[in-house]
């Protein structure tokens, strides 16, 4: 708790996630045509374009502490329609790493219980996008 | 030396959850005359690509394995698995069209040779692609009283520089499973993603893709899905227990081998298409 309060405070978002994705969040129009594709939109806090705003606006917050970016599995299919070529998945990959690079895990190893039923590379793969 | 056929890289899943896919496609492509030959080594790809921009690190893993294939005088190296394919290719691409990244590579990995970045990463279906004729060729008898839904999932469509057909409307898969014989859905839901890595963690949000797109092939009749990713394909089997529908899910080399009159072994089905195969008189 106090690590993401820290790094909330510390953060300079827009600036951040720029760097690590190369995309830039304020050139989303806000048309909702990645929300109206996302096969998990459902799951989510917040609408994909609503997390671009909320970047722009440093609405630090409303970004880091909704589930969003944990929801997108990188499947692109925002990242291939978007009218404005703004690569999606790695605007939502710079928005993990923020959070994974202060060291918040968001999955814990231990406790996954049926590691040795999954594949092995669904197990690599999440740990990838979820651990630090 | 080169080797005399496709130089294959498996990635860890084929000789584990995935070894249905490996060992059936070695017996179609061997009998489609394009041998696949395992690399003498080979890493991890990492599963999913990192997309930061300055995360080269994730990116060594991949390149440390074309650099093998560089040093064995390869320039293609030929994947069955989708993710890996995703990977490797993401990673190679990002090599060439980054020289900085590619110069803090080669010093990083400063033992070995360089990378001169010149390896090309080729899917399974590139070289189907090239052999249509040998594939109708082959079949002994064709699978006609059986309904499929093709199923591609993520990897092999998208980011669309490293497509392997149109990303929204793909052909490549009914093009194969049509010399088979089999009847085709046509599956709206065939570029969805299956759910991924959440079935780890998130098993609830991957149950819910899985009533989404199996409920829809059922209801357009498929007898069976069939794919070519091992994490669709466990997605899309094991966690039909949480649905009302039990449909087999094969690996597209599978149902060529059954086609082609071949034995395999189906050991990693959670839905034993056994009694499918048996009642479409596909297998004894």
């Amino acid at each position: 708790m106090m690590k993401i309060k820290k790094l909330m405070r510390d953060i300079e978002l827009l600036e951040k996630v720029e760097e690590l994705s190369e995309q830039s969040p304020n050139a989303c129009i806000q048309c909702g045509t990645c929300s109206a594709g996302c096969p998990f939109v459902d799951e989510m806090d917040v609408l994909p374009e609503r997390i671009f705003k909320y970047i722009v606006l440093d609405e630090v917050e409303k970004v880091l502490e909704n589930n969003t970016m944990w929801i997108c599995a990188a499947c692109y299919t925002c990242s291939v329609r978007c009218p404005r070529d703004i690569d999606i998945a790695r605007i939502m990959e710079g928005v993990r790493q923020i959070i994974l690079r202060a060291d918040i895990d968001n999955v814990d190893v231990d406790e996954v219980d049926n590691i040795e039923e999954l594949p092995q590379l669904a197990v690599v793969g999440c740990f990838r996008k979820e651990t630090g | 030396m080169m080797v005399e056929g496709h130089y294959y890289y498996p990635g860890c899943t084929m000789k584990e959850k995935g070894s249905d896919y490996e060992k059936s496609a070695m017996k179609v492509m061997e009998q489609l005359g394009e041998p696949l030959v395992e690399m003498e080594d080979w890493y991890c790809c990492g599963a999913v690509q990192s997309l930061s921009e300055d995360d080269i690190m994730h990116q060594i893993a991949p390149i440390r394995t074309l650099l093998m294939a560089q040093e064995a005088g390869e320039d293609e190296v030929v994947t069955l698995c989708d993710m890996c394919y995703n990977v490797l290719k993401q990673a190679s691409e990002r090599m060439k069209e980054k020289e900085d990244d590619l110069e803090t590579m080669n010093e990083f990995l400063d033992e070995d040779p360089d990378y001169e970045g010149g390896v090309e990463i080729y899917h399974l279906f590139h070289i189907l692609k090239e052999k249509k004729g040998e594939i109708e060729e082959n079949v002994e008898e064709p699978l006609e009283d059986l309904v499929v839904a093709p199923y591609y999932g993520c990897m092999l469509l998208r980011p669309d520089h490293v497509a392997i057909d149109n990303t929204e409307d793909p052909e490549i898969m009914e093009s194969f499973l049509k010399l088979l014989g089999v009847e085709l859905i046509e599956n709206e839901k065939r570029t969805e993603c299956c759910g991924s890595y959440h079935t780890v963690n998130r098993s609830d949000i991957v149950e819910k893709r899985v009533e989404d797109i199996v409920g829809y092939a059922a209801r357009e009749g498929a007898d069976m899905i069939v794919l070519s990713c091992p994490l669709c394909h466990f997605n899309l089997d094991y966690h039909q227990r949480a649905t009302e529908f039990e449909i087999p899910v094969l690996y597209i080399t599978e149902l060529m081998a059954l086609a082609f009159g071949l034995d395999i072994e189906m050991e990693h089905h959670s839905i034993d298409p056994t009694s499918l195969l048996e009642e479409k008189g596909i297998k004894e």
